[in-house]
């Protein structure tokens, strides 16, 4: 199974959290941690729009799967391309781990790690156009480098 | 050739220049009036690969990725 899943849209939650369990239900971990991000209706926005760059985002999934290899962990993460309606899913990740406590420091590690820098750019949907979420987006680590 | 692409919101098509390394990239990206206000805020990506230096010698076919500020879930 792939342990990285891009969808067009919203996620279909259900069906993705639901063939994690059952995957790994059987691999003894002792925690499966998920955590799904709702889109929410703030700001008059009628959802959230994004763009991925996969070549990048695939090396980024890859380092923190041998970081949590190391745990004895794995790292679950489903996210979508393009436009997300308010009050669906556009993100989703999960660890799997024999203990509690490392799954759950690992899923916190793992998603603030993911918001600085996984390379995706979200967008707001306001009346049918794309507005570049530029004060919510944080700058890679090294940036500026060719200002 | 160096292939330089402009990630997300930048939106701004793909060039080809002729240069050695990314100070020469610097001095062409700054000229450029709808860049100049990206550059300090994007990092940059050679083969997909992000670097913290400019001292990397640059070869015949490679690509550099410029990538904005990033916000996912």
């Amino acid at each position: 199974m792939q342990y990285l899943e891009l969808y067009n849209g919203s996620l279909p939650v259900e069906k993705i959290t639901n063939n994690w369990y059952n995957d790994f239900k059987l691999s003894n971990y002792g925690a499966i941690i998920t955590f799904v991000g709702v889109v929410r209706d703030e700001n008059g926005i009628d959802g959230l729009s994004f763009d991925i760059y996969e070549p990048i985002l695939n090396s980024w999934f890859d380092s923190w799967q041998q970081k949590a290899k190391k745990q004895n962990a794995i790292v679950l993460m489903a996210h979508s391309r393009g436009d997300v309606l308010n009050h669906t899913s556009s993100y989703i990740s999960a660890i799997c781990s024999p203990q509690r406590k490392v799954g759950l420091r690992l899923i916190d590690e793992f998603v603030e790690d993911f918001k600085a820098s996984a390379p995706i750019w979200k967008y707001d949907l306001i009346d049918g156009k794309r507005v570049y979420a530029k004060d919510r987006s944080t700058a890679i680590q090294g940036a500026g480098l060719l200002s | 050739m160096i292939k330089i692409e402009f990630l997300g919101p930048i939106g701004k098509d793909p060039i080809e220049v002729d240069i050695q390394n990314l100070t020469q990239l610097s001095d062409i990206l700054k000229s450029d009036k709808e860049l100049e206000h990206w550059l300090k805020s994007s990092a940059v990506a050679i083969n997909d690969t992000i670097v913290q230096q400019k001292n990397i010698e640059l070869k015949d076919g490679d690509k550099i990725s410029l990538l904005p500020p990033v916000c996912g879930g």
